[in-house]
């Protein structure tokens, strides 16, 4: 223990002894008590700690044996431990993996959870009788900060076990449970914290979160155990040059879940899932029982996977990130990922999968979907080898989350401006946030924080006499409520089978799918063919369809961005004479590249150009980054608009920028001058596709766009309009407005790097070359799979509708615009 | 204009890019669903603070086809204010550009479910208005003939060969018209909806919205239009 304690004084606990009852089990297990669950009874009266351990240390017994300790006497009352994971599923597994050696130790602990998935009776009653140790996601956390008992509920609160921390500190929703922390503590001043990693590159920007600041934060490390077993899977088939189903490697796979006891099979997106279960589904003639797994499947189907999953039925289970994090599923012996892995430490983490065992090593092999990937694996294996983590910093905690705070806290009760600052400063991410930023959040809260002062009268919250700031409406609260979150979904409708066939719910695809299908169409959806027969009630109906070739649900999925440490590997891979570590198909792909365009060089700007599929494309290798890349798609295709070449839209990989649109683009050079392009960034910054998607996540969040009210809820129906019409409205009427202030910090934080785009402009300095191979090159042609497409609303939309219309009428029998019906 | 020509009833007019609609013989602009001071009454329910700036925006659009037609009479079909509190609580700004729109102007409005009972503001208050061949009214009647009418909000998704477009649009056959809603901050119902099944026949077109009014045929289930 450190100075400070004896300092402050407040912490008691230190150097706690077990009780007995508790080593005794553990001796009856035939276990020893790791020395870092050691360490972290040796630490628990410390006010934070952070502990860094690998899958399968032990990490959360770790994390509740001082809750045990400390609760082993019975003398507790009310809420001692809160335990915060990113996942409903992971609180609830928790509950069962924790529930049996307390109730063989005999210990008089109460354990629950508190999702979404919780009924309304049980969570009612937990406000008024809470049990001692809470298992919770941030979200329902923060909605439990937001009633008026929350200082009763939380007022015997002890500690808080903060799981896989790691994933949350990389998104919003950790910015939320820091911030309901920060809220916790202003109740609770002596609240102890403790976080449970997994392995990352940097655990003090994680301490950092985790703490009140400016309390210090040890990071305790576990032993990380043997270096994994990884290794590429080798197939008699080559891989294709582009796609990424990963049809060519199914035999091999096959044969290795054959020759294993349960093998996870990762995907990056839900839709691959799909595609890959389909087809292991038609390969597989033994009928090994294999399932699917991932979010957008319903509750039961993934209850009942789950379930197979633990009691040792399944040998194979198709699944993406939804099972990334710690749930303990039982005898995994191998983890098979399909798809090049985006970033190392991902790759790491999803490995630890395999053997949940300390100190053996775990098994994985990589298998890439077309031969670009070859590459990306290859360069990840090399960074595995030299123990390479990656990983960006994040910045400053968002301010729309800020203002979702202030209204959770009104909600609560009436507040104090400068108590609920102090609160909000003292969370890691916001440790720097100034008071005027803060003021201007609160009066945005307030009353939307116009220059045009239309909603003094129907204020959203109001200072009363006292100071304290209250909400105008208490009912408001409600409203308030029903849009905590900062999950990002897209708009989903649920999928059922048709009433007459069962109605059973199947899962749910996205609105903007749903609205593509008309009736007869066939999708995939939990790796069976459906057809779609019409939209009931907001439901799609569906019926089962065993004989034809699917159209593919797009699921929403998160796009993940290679490193920036990969990405270096792969341009260092590309200047080699020859490729002697690569397969030979991948080393005779790049060679073909090589004959047919060329090999992107750090020095040089390689620029292709040629027509596919009906459209002109282009292909701007920069090798700058997805943020960077993404932004040059932008000012490039605004600079085509201009000069009347029609483009249609873009789409950004790491690696590369693939513009596509009506015309040729003659001579790319111009494009890529400096001052034009920095000119064009003001302009551009504010009317694009981009900033309106990251406009309508921030809105959302910061309580502008409601999500849900209590009349849709009602009607079913929401009689919204788009987004786009609000960002635009906004920026003509009140550009300076805090919400498009936002809008620019999260764009810049996502996509600007104009940065970097200079860089290589500079490293290229009229360097570039530009090739029009006549036909889609081996480089190339992974990106025309690549989601993520923007869509850039120009003059071609016009004309295409133009084209259209007439081909239409024509069809119809009709020859002018004129519409005379008979 | 960039309009699309229609008749409807014998009469000749005009859809405008805007989504108003033009009767030249008359001298006539009727546009359908301003839904002005629609923020504010979300406002007032304690909803969230949208920018509150679609008003003078829709009276600005408004104010361009005013000019661009010099139309000599105004109909606005039912729902141009989002409740009656809304029509009431206009700022003193808003009354002055209403009313230097109404100067010189035969103007009528139509009641709209949002807005059914006395506004004060200037101009004829009706529940629905013959005029020559033609009803404006503001819900389609199952048995309308040559009847304008709004209240849907219709927009419709065309597919082109490299995207789908959607916009909102006027919905047209031989007997009616159903115009898109002319507010800013208005959403709307995709034209594949059942409601407008029974409305329309099978040689329905959609006029869509935007640069230049275009006219297909009217996007809808084809097991349903049948």
């Amino acid at each position: 223990m450190g100075e400070w304690e004896c300092a402050t004084g407040c912490f008691k606990f230190a150097s706690m002894a077990l009780p007995q009852i508790i080593t005794e089990w553990f001796s009856a297990q035939g276990w020893d008590i790791h020395p870092h669950q050691h360490m972290m009874v040796a630490r628990s009266g410390d006010p934070a700690v952070l502990l860094i351990a690998p899958t399968g240390g032990g990490k959360t017994m770790a994390g509740f044996l001082p809750t045990l300790a400390e609760l082993a006497d019975g003398t507790h009352e009310g809420i001692h431990t809160l335990y915060v994971s990113p996942l409903k599923a992971l609180a609830a597994d928790i509950k069962r993996n924790l529930r049996r050696p307390v109730e063989e130790m005999g210990l008089p602990i109460r354990i629950e959870d508190r999702t979404g998935d919780t009924s309304q009776t049980v969570k009612k009653r937990q406000r008024v009788d809470p049990p001692h140790i809470l298992l919770t996601t941030p979200e329902s956390l923060a909605l439990l900060t937001s009633y008026e008992d929350a200082p009763r509920m939380f007022a015997g609160l002890k500690r808080i076990v903060v799981d896989e921390i790691h994933a949350l500190a990389e998104s919003k929703r950790g910015d939320q449970l820091f911030l309901a922390l920060a809220a916790l503590n202003a109740l609770v001043p002596d609240l102890r914290r403790v976080g449970l990693s997994a392995t990352v590159e940097d655990p003090e920007a994680i301490a950092h979160l985790l703490a009140r600041h400016p309390d210090p934060c040890e990071v305790l490390h576990a032993d990380l155990g043997p270096p994994p077993d990884i290794a590429m899977l080798e197939t008699d088939e080559a891989p294709p040059w582009a796609g990424g189903g990963a049809k060519y490697a199914i035999p091999a796979v096959l044969e290795e879940v054959k020759k294993h006891k349960t093998t996870l099979i990762f995907h990056n997106t839900r839709a691959q899932a799909e595609i890959f279960f389909h087809n292991l589904w038609l390969a597989n003639t033994d009928s090994l029982p294999i399932g699917i797994h991932h979010g957008s499947l319903d509750r039961v189907q993934r209850d009942r996977v789950e379930g197979a999953m633990v009691r040792g039925e399944l040998r194979a289970i198709v699944c993406t990130g939804s099972l990334d994090l710690g749930i303990d599923w039982g005898d995994v012996d191998l983890v098979i990922q399909i798809g090049a892995p985006k970033n190392v430490k991902r790759l790491v983490q999803r490995i630890g999968r395999a053997n949940h065992r300390y100190n053996a090593p775990s098994k994985a092999l990589l298998v890439p979907a077309n031969r670009f990937e070859v590459v990306e694996c290859v360069a990840a294996l090399d960074a595995v080898y030299d123990g390479e983590l990656d990983g960006d910093p994040r910045g400053p905690g968002p301010r729309d989350v800020l203002c979702q705070h202030i209204l959770i806290a009104a909600s609560s009760g009436p507040f104090e401006a400068d108590a609920l600052f102090a609160q909000m400063t003292s969370a890691g991410a916001y440790s720097d946030l100034s008071r005027a930023e803060f003021d201007a959040c609160l009066d945005f809260c307030a009353t939307g924080g116009y220059a045009l002062r239309a909603y003094d009268k129907w204020r959203r919250l109001q200072q009363r006499p006292d100071g304290m700031w209250a909400l105008r409406d208490p009912r408001a609260a409600q409203r308030i409520r029903m849009n905590v979150g900062t999950i990002q979904d897209t708009d989903t409708l649920k999928v059922r089978l048709k009433r007459s066939r069962g109605g059973k719910p199947l899962g749910e695809i996205e609105e903007s799918f749903a609205s593509s299908l008309t009736p007869g169409d066939t999708f995939l959806i939990g790796g069976q063919i459906v057809r779609y027969e019409g939209l009931n009630q907001m439901t799609v109906e569906v019926t089962r369809r065993a004989d034809k070739k699917p159209k593919i649900a797009t699921f929403m999925g998160t796009k993940f961005a290679t490193s920036t440490q990969l990405s270096q590997r792969i341009l260092r891979m590309f200047q080699q004479d020859t490729w002697p570590g690569l397969p030979t198909h991948t080393a005779e792909w790049l060679g073909l590249q090589r004959t047919l365009s060329r090999l992107p060089q750090p020095g040089r700007l390689l620029v292709e150009s040629f027509p596919h599929d009906g459209r002109e494309n282009t292909v701007v290798y920069g090798f700058a980054g997805r943020n960077a890349q993404q932004t040059l798609g932008l000012l490039i295709t605004k600079r085509l608009e201009e000069e009347g070449l029609n483009p249609l839209g873009f789409v950004a990989t790491d690696y590369a920028t693939l513009i596509w649109g009506l015309d040729r683009v003659p001579d790319p050079a111009p494009l890529f001058d400096i001052d034009a392009l920095r000119n064009g960034l003001d302009t551009w910054l504010a009317g694009n596709a981009v900033m309106k998607r990251t406009f309508r996540a921030s809105a959302t969040i910061a309580g502008l766009i409601e999500r849900n009210t209590p009349q849709a809820k009602k009607s079913g129906r929401q009689a919204t309009f788009s987004s786009d019409i609000l960002y635009d409205t906004l920026l003509k009427y009140d550009p300076d407005h805090l919400m498009l202030q936002i809008t620019r910090e999260e764009a810049e934080r996502g996509m600007v790097d104009f940065g970097r785009i200079e860089e290589m402009v500079n490293r290229t300095k009229g360097r570039i070359d530009h090739v029009r191979p006549g036909r889609i090159t081996p480089l190339a042609a992974p990106l025309f799979l690549e989601p993520g497409r923007v869509p850039i609303k120009g003059l071609a939309e016009e004309k295409l509708l133009e084209e259209e219309a007439e081909r239409l009428l024509e069809t119809a029998g009709v020859t002018d615009q004129t519409v005379t019906p008979n | 204009m960039n309009g699309c020509d229609i008749t409807l009833s014998n009469v000749a007019l005009t859809a405008l890019p805007s989504g108003a609609l033009w009767w030249p013989d008359m001298c006539l602009l009727c546009v359908s669903d301003l839904h002005l001071g629609k923020s504010e009454r979300l406002a007032r329910r304690g909803g969230a603070h949208l920018p509150p700036y679609e008003t003078k925006d829709t009276l600005d659009r408004l104010s361009a086809d005013l000019e661009n037609t010099n139309a000599r009479q105004v109909v606005c079909l039912g729902d141009s204010f989002d409740d009656l509190d809304a029509a009431r609580g206009m700022t003193e700004a808003t009354r002055l550009e209403i009313s230097r729109l109404q100067a010189g102007r035969r103007w009528i409005w139509i009641e709209g479910n949002h807005d059914a009972g006395p506004v004060e503001f200037e101009g004829e208050h009706v529940f629905e208005l013959p005029l020559g061949p033609l009803t404006f009214r503001h819900i389609a009647q199952a048995n309308g003939h040559g009847e304008i009418s709004g209240h849907y909000h219709p927009k419709a998704h065309v597919r082109t060969r490299a995207k789908t477009v959607t916009r909102a649009c006027f919905l047209v056959d031989s007997q009616r018209l159903i115009m898109p809603a002319f507010g800013t901050y208005t959403g709307g119902l995709s034209s594949h909806d059942p409601v407008f099944d029974p409305l329309f026949g099978v040689d329905a077109r959609a006029i869509l919205t935007g640069r230049r009014a275009l006219a297909v045929p009217m996007p809808r289930n084809a097991e349903r239009a049948a």
